[in-house]
This record gives C-alpha cells, sequence and structure tokens, in this order.
C-alpha cells in the first residue's frame, strides 16, 4: 500500500463484512515522542480466539475466491517496519479492535495520505453504518460523527455525491488545521455545536 | 472552513434533485471491487473518480458501489457496469485517468469502451 489511509480503508471494510453497526477510526500524533497510533475498532461479530490468532498469517482466509488474505499482515507488517507494535483484539459477538503503532521518524513510516478519500468512501459505501473518525495531533484534535451528519441531512444519504465531497473537503481543512503549529485561534475545533451529548 | 451547518444548504438542494431522480427508472449500476487487492491495485481513486464524475456531469441514473474481491486480482482495479437487461461489462486494470471516458463514452452515450474491458486482456 502507498499510504496509511489505504491499509485503513481496507482494514475498516472487515468491520463492514462483520455486519459492525458502528466503527471507530482513531489517529493519534505524538510529534515529540514521534508517534502515530492508528486504531479501528468495530461492534461486528468478533472472532474467535483461534481466528484471531491467525488473522495476522497471509495464508488465513475466510474468503472463497482465493487462498490469502493480505489486509490484517500488510498493516501489521507496515507499523512493524518502523519499530512500531501492533495489537489484534477480538471477542465473539462484541467486536474487534486493531492498533498499530508506527515511529514516524523511520525511513519506513509511510505518509498517512488521504484520508478525507478513505473517510469518505467508507461512509458513502455503506450509509448503513455509523462512522467516527478522530484525528488528534498533540493537544489538538477534530471528530466527525455520522450522526450528527445524518441529523443536519435528514432524508439525504450519505451517499449523496455533493455529501461525499464536503466529507472529503472537511477532513482536508480540519486536519491541516490541526497541523498547524503555534495559536490556539486556529480554528481546530470540531462541529461540537448544536449536539446534545 | 467547511461547517456542519453547510449539510443543510446540501440538503435543501439534494431535495430538489432527489424529486428529478425518482422519474428516473433505469439506474446503471457502477460496482468497484475494493479488497486488499483492489485498493492496493488503486481502486479508491477510481470509486471517488466515479462518484465525482457523475456529480460534476448531474447524472441521475448512476449508482456507484462497492463489492469485495472479485477473484480476478491481476486485473485489479476492477470496475462492473451492470444494467438492466444487458450483459455486465467488465473493466479491468482501471485507473482514475478512464473514468471520465467510460462515464462519457459508455454510462452516457451507451458506447462500450471494449479496449478497457477484461475481454480485452485475456487473450
Amino acid at each position: 500500500m502507498r499510504e496509511l489511509s489505504l491499509n485503513i480503508l481496507d482494514i475498516a471494510q472487515n468491520a463492514v463484512s462483520a455486519a459492525a453497526t458502528l466503527v471507530a477510526i482513531d489517529i493519534i500524533e505524538d510529534t515529540e515522542k514521534g508517534e502515530m497510533l492508528v486504531q479501528i475498532s468495530d461492534n461486528g461479530k468478533g472472532m474467535t480466539p483461534a481466528q484471531t490468532k491467525k488473522a495476522a498469517d497471509p495464508f488465513y482466509t475466510t474468503r472463497i475466491t482465493r487462498k490469502v488474505g493480505m489486509g490484517i499482515p500488510l498493516f501489521k507488517m507496515a507499523a512493524e517496519m518502523t519499530g512500531g507494535s501492533f495489537s489484534l483484539i477480538s471477542k465473539m459477538n462484541t467486536g474487534t479492535k486493531i492498533t498499530a503503532l508506527f515511529k514516524t521518524q523511520s525511513v519506513d513510516f509511510p505518509p498517512l495520505g488521504d484520508m478525507g478519500s478513505t473517510v469518505a468512501t467508507l461512509i458513502a459505501m455503506n450509509t448503513h453504518m455509523d462512522f467516527k473518525y478522530r484525528h488528534e495531533v498533540d493537544t489538538k484534535e477534530f471528530i466527525l460523527h455520522t450522526p450528527d451528519l445524518k441529523q443536519m441531512l435528514g432524508e439525504v444519504p450519505l451517499s449523496d455525491p455533493t455529501v461525499f465531497e464536503w466529507i472529503k473537503e472537511y477532513i482536508i481543512e480540519q486536519t491541516l488545521a490541526i497541523k498547524t503549529e503555534g495559536s490556539d485561534d486556529t480554528p481546530a475545533q470540531d462541529n461540537s455545536n448544536e449536539r446534545n451529548d | 472552513m467547511k461547517t456542519i451547518e453547510e449539510l443543510n444548504a446540501i440538503r435543501e438542494k439534494a431535495k430538489a434533485d432527489m424529486t428529478v431522480r425518482e422519474d428516473n427508472a433505469e439506474v446503471i449500476r457502477v460496482v468497484v471491487g475494493m479488497a486488499t487487492c483492489g485498493i492496493a491495485a488503486g481502486a479508491r481513486p477510481v470509486l471517488t473518480g466515479f462518484i465525482e464524475e457523475v456529480a460534476r456531469r448531474k447524472l441521475t441514473n448512476i449508482a456507484v458501489s462497492q463489492t469485495g474481491c472479485i477473484g480476478m486480482c491481476q486485473y485489479e482495479p476492477i470496475v462492473e457496469v451492470i444494467e438492466q437487461g444487458k450483459e455486465k461489462v467488465t473493466y479491468v486494470r482501471m485507473t482514475a485517468e478512464r473514468v471520465a471516458r467510460i462515464v462519457n463514452d459508455h454510462l452516457v452515450n451507451g458506447n462500450i469502451v471494449t479496449e478497457f474491458t477484461v475481454g480485452a486482456i485475456a487473450k
């Protein structure tokens, strides 16, 4: 994979196949430590302990079209190549949580890439599900939560092409804002107005 | 900066477009393979390319969706065009650059872009 956002798209598709109704994607960057944590968790059907053990093995797959399953092994390898780590926790009928830690100073650290396209694609292609995307860089963060979008959009589906463009652009802008160094008057806050949680 | 409030305006506009869409019974389905093989080969820009091109040209009778591994990983990214009453067309080794041509020639004008289909490659 050329960029991490493609691995994230791929791993999040597993949650879709696991009949999850909610997928959370968290990216937590600590620039001082030179670390980036990527966590993808879902409330899908989960895996048995035996399946969990084998999930990082490329020669294990549940699909029938071919004999290899590269999604998780590729993501694990990407993290470990930077000197980071990988973990997979899964519980039957509860969900799965995948965590990968990247050392950002490593020459093997791939760029995060276009998260706008990844998140917009996941949302548009799985309108029956909810997604929560959170990106934190040091003390700044932003959150995109599909129930908030659904509330604003009413009967208009999240797959609407204009909505797709909006999500993509919104994430690109917000990512840029939290990455901008210095003053706190950068409008990096999330969409927390009008919410009732 | 984009704000979540903008979605209200999008909602109003999309509602108006939706009433137009309901009159359009014949929907063409564009299905992009989005398994690991597809994504690694470059399926994401192909998928987003279709969504954006369909939006740009305001085509209301086209539904873009995704599927898993189609089983021909070496030909990814793969795109299938499914139209009621017609044989399925499979485009292989797709790129974002090829999207506009397929939308124009095939989806709008009904002419299959034969040179990009699986039939042109598997010889």
